[in-house]
């Protein structure tokens, strides 16, 4: 008689080892520089490897397992969230704004992962990182398509979301942060999982993610909170994947450390300017705060970082040397941003407004050193002439840095009052910068950013006019052209909250939710 | 020795993960913010499948922590017994 055994369930390593190094083979008939072409020209060397393990442990089949959990649990929410007008329950509709940057700004980018890892990952000869960037590049068309869904749902009653993808590819500040990605996705594999999986998800995500979630968890929104939660299951991975991709690199090889050092030194400065638009969001586009830009600075870059550069000590690696200038400017970043926003409202996908008396004093208890001396009065004198009905609206362009194409607002490390101008001769040309960060950057690496396409160059050479336009007829409105050329409409989708649509139907709907009328 | 972190969302069935992590680490701390709940712990925090069985009554698998994961700092390790996030200096 046949006795079925039961087979032993293997236990997890056992698992993870068949189902990564089990399912790779040798090539016999193709040479392995031509099946992976993009993997010796950056100079990092690596002997061996299957010494690279995911930590997890996660392997493909469990990985679509809990996937699908996730997703079953974001959508019931995101159902519950339209049967119930979900939108009316946010603090208050200034909060919008904070969803329309994210949109604009953020989701796009989650897309442009999505193929990083994927291209990352086909060019690894290593199963255990081309497995994990698989699992990563599937995560990121995940969150791109449920932020998607779930801001669909604002988009029905709210303005500025209509055309998101057209807006990232246009709009003049949202190159900030498709630039970023597109450096990124532009390097080699190795430098893209050190920009990406480890200065971006292990460095600064917490910055990015952790206040925007919880930002959205304390205003109300139950769509944004839970993408974005469902989003943030799967960091760990990836954190924990940037950190394994960087310890192998560094253990493989002594000659790779001060390649991969520069490469964290150059990423960590390009992620933390992107993250100005969130330093502003904290602090000004809340309606209800979580943490001061500055704190949440202090928590998950000066104290968890700092004990992330201190393991990574034994392998020679250091803290970059630009945290000592982004400790200068925490106190000043955000309200440097949002001052240049609430100047250039007209030519933006959202709202900007000058923060209320109890904002203003939440404002100088949270930045004592800085806020009453340099910004309220700035801002003062602005609500002073928005009385006035002199609103102020900037018409003219502002000059771009090279590298990190944010406009020249900010000011001399430890100097608040003068703006850093830095300059450098190329090839006949003359390229401006932010910093001796974006300066040193560029110097490095001069032939990819003289491609830079920067907005206002653009729009001074009539690239950002729609198909026909003459810039040469009598009352032309180069803003006019350039809102239609964004897909925005004036008096719409840009301008001051006070004078929204979006301010006057959130309190009227709110108010039938509310009333029997 | 330099804080680890694991942060959870907030609901029934990380109640008793949470529970069983501070069981197991003496020196774990809750730090409860909107919708999330960060658990810092001195150099090194683990979690055990044992002691999430033993509070729940039921069979666990530590891969299905994936779903209420928010955010980690430290080392990880993983096996089928237990998770561990550690830093090395
Ligand atoms: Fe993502
Ligand atoms: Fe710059």
């Amino acid at each position: 008689m046949d006795m079925t055994v039961a087979k032993k369930k293997l236990g997890l390593k056992e698992r993870y080892a068949v189902m990564t190094r089990g399912l790779d083979w040798t090539p016999s008939y193709q040479k392995m520089e031509d099946i992976y072409p993009y993997i010796a020209y950056e100079g990092i060397k690596i002997h061996d490897w299957d010494k690279w393990e995911d930590p997890f442990r996660l392997t493909m089949d469990a990985y679509w397992k809990y996937q699908a959990e996730k997703e079953r649990k974001l959508y019931s929410v995101l159902d519950a969230f339209t049967q119930n007008n979900g939108h009316l329950n946010v603090t208050d509709a200034r909060y919008l704004n904070t969803v329309k940057l994210f949109l604009s700004g953020i989701s796009p980018l989650e897309y442009v992962a999505h193929r990083g890892f994927a291209h990352a990952g086909r060019q690894f000869p290593g199963p255990g990182p081309r497995v994990a960037c698989l699992m990563q590049s599937l995560d990121e068309i995940r969150h791109a398509q449920t932020q998607v869904h779930a801001v669909s749902n604002y988009n029905k009653y709210y303005n500025g979301m209509h055309d998101f993808h057209h807006a990232h590819d246009r709009v003049w500040f949202l190159s900030v942060p498709k630039s970023f990605f597109d450096d990124a996705i532009t390097a080699g594999p190795f430098e893209f999982m050190v920009s990406i999986g480890f200065s971006f998800e292990y460095v600064l995500t917490n910055l990015l993610f952790v206040p925007f979630v919880s930002g959205a968890a304390y205003n109300g929104d139950m769509a944004a909170m839970t993408f974005g939660f469902s989003a943030q299951s799967d960091e760990a991975r990836h954190m924990t994947l940037g950190l394994e991709v960087i310890k192998f690199i560094l253990e493989q090889d002594p000659d790779n450390v001060p390649i991969v050092q520069r490469w964290i030194d150059k990423w960590t400065w390009r992620g933390y300017r992107v993250l100005t638009l969130v330093a502003m969001m904290m602090d000004y586009m809340l309606p209800k705060r979580t943490m001061s830009w500055k704190e949440s600075w202090e928590i998950y870059f000066e104290e968890n970082g700092g004990a992330l550069f201190k393991d990574l000590a034994r392998y020679g690696i250091k803290m970059p040397q630009c945290a000592e200038q982004i400790a200068l400017e925490k106190d000043h970043l955000s309200h440097q941003a949002w001052s240049t926003f609430y100047n250039y409202a007209a030519a933006a996908n959202f709202h900007t407004w000058m923060p209320d008396e109890d904002e203003m004093e939440w404002l100088s208890a949270k930045y004592p050193n800085s806020f009453d001396k340099l910004y309220r009065p700035r801002y003062e004198f602005w609500r002073e002439q928005a009385a006035k009905g002199n609103r102020f609206y900037n018409k003219t362009l502002p000059m771009l840095c090279q590298t990190c194409q944010i406009p020249m607002i900010f000011t001399e490390p430890g100097d608040p009052t003068k703006i850093c101008y830095r300059e450098v001769d190329y090839k006949g040309d003359k390229y401006h910068f932010c910093s001796d960060h974006c300066k040193a950057i560029f110097e490095h690496e001069p032939e990819k950013y003289v491609q830079a396409w920067l907005p206002v160059h653009q729009i001074y050479q009539g690239n950002c006019f729609p198909e026909g336009t003459d810039p040469t007829v009598e009352g032309f409105d180069p803003l006019a052209a350039v809102l239609k050329y964004y897909n925005l409409e004036h008096g719409r989708d840009n301008l001051d909250f006070d004078v929204s649509e979006d301010k006057k139907n959130f309190a009227e709907w709110r108010g039938q939710a509310t009333k029997n009328i | 020795m330099s804080t680890v972190f694991l942060a959870l969302q907030t609901n029934e069935e990380t109640r008793p993960i949470i529970e069983a992590i501070l069981q197991d680490n003496p020196s774990a701390v809750v730090d409860e913010q909107p919708a999330m709940v960060k658990i810092n712990a001195d150099g090194r925090l683990v979690v055990r499948r044992q002691t999430i069985e033993e509070l729940t009554g039921r069979d666990y698998d530590l891969q299905e922590l994936q779903v209420n994961m928010i955010t980690m700092s430290g080392n990880l390790d993983q096996t089928d017994d237990e998770i561990t996030l550690f830093w090395k200096a």
